[in-house]
């Protein structure tokens, strides 16, 4: 692709995904705030295929979008209906977060500007294959590791929000004989 | 030239979403935050895999981040479901102490 092109191109997607970014912190209501967020992801989706990851920028937005759904879905069942959708406020030491985050920005962009990068991008294209058969082979550490702790995080979900536990159906010592429930249940013994 | 650009980019966004993880009250929001600086490392792992590293390995890092994010946003709503449960609101400020408040 013409570099002009992928210029152009990149602008136009970036500064889609940092306005929407910032609409997030911006707009008054939260779920719109969701979406806002969603459109900030399919930008750097689309930022991603622009550089030849075509995979990963697919996965990117499909799964975003998916999950800024299901963020919409949590946000208004925790704020109810009417807060999630009217305009409101609620933010605290503003201008302390302004100040971290203004420094670090300059800090980033001094330390880019600094850096020796190298000039022009590689010719090789992403495959998919390529990366199926590298998490099959080379690296499979990678996904052996991340494996135990999306398992341990399915059972860390469900232990946290789950409504009653052991506790509460053997005491707080665990020493009660026959669990307390709301419907007995069990053959009489 | 381009691969600052992209960085600088993938800066803002990573400041904007600290800026929304420090200073928003309610939890959700909050993981707004945290997901948008992900974003930000989403965008800077592919650049730098364009011009850095023209093998697997940073198609392989853009995964992870996708997967750390999956994990932040189960663990996220786990705890906010847990703490408007056992609270009754969703509020950071309110997430003082870790005991259960015993008139409750």
């Amino acid at each position: 692709m013409n570099v002009v092109v992928f210029i152009i191109v990149f602008l136009v997607l970036a500064l889609v995904a940092v306005v929407s970014g910032a609409l997030v912190f911006v707009i008054d209501s939260m779920a719109r705030a969701t979406y806002a967020l969603a459109i900030s992801f399919v930008a750097v989706g689309g930022a991603l295929v622009l550089f030849g990851l075509t995979y990963p920028g697919v996965i990117t937005i499909l799964m975003m979008i998916m999950e800024m759904a299901i963020m919409a879905v949590f946000m208004i069942m925790f704020m109810g209906m009417n807060p999630a959708l009217i305009p409101m406020s609620m933010v605290h030491g503003q201008r302390p977060a302004l100040v971290a985050s203004a420094g670090l920005f300059v800090l980033l962009v001094v330390g880019i500007l600094l850096a020796p990068w190298p000039q022009h991008p590689h010719a090789a294209p992403a495959r998919a294959r390529q990366l199926g058969q590298a998490l099959m082979g080379d690296k499979m550490l990678v996904m052996m590791t991340i494996s135990p702790v999306m398992f341990a995080t399915i059972v860390a979900g469900v232990v946290l929000a789950s409504h009653r536990t052991r506790y509460d159906r053997f005491g707080d010592d665990l020493d009660r004989r026959v669990a307390s429930d709301p419907q007995p249940g069990g053959v009489g013994r | 030239m381009i691969l600052p650009l992209v960085l600088i980019v993938a800066a803002a966004l990573f400041c904007v979403g600290l800026y929304g993880a420090l200073s928003q009250q309610v939890v959700v929001m909050v993981m707004m935050g945290l997901e948008l600086m992900l974003n930000a490392v989403v965008l800077a792992a592919g650049a730098l895999w364009l011009f850095l590293a023209p093998d697997v390995s940073g198609q392989v890092l853009v995964l992870v981040v996708l997967a750390v994010m999956t994990l932040e946003m189960a663990m996220g709503f786990a705890v906010a479901v847990l703490v408007h449960r056992t609270r009754g609101s969703d509020m950071t400020d309110q997430l003082t102490d870790l005991a259960e408040d015993p008139a409750r």
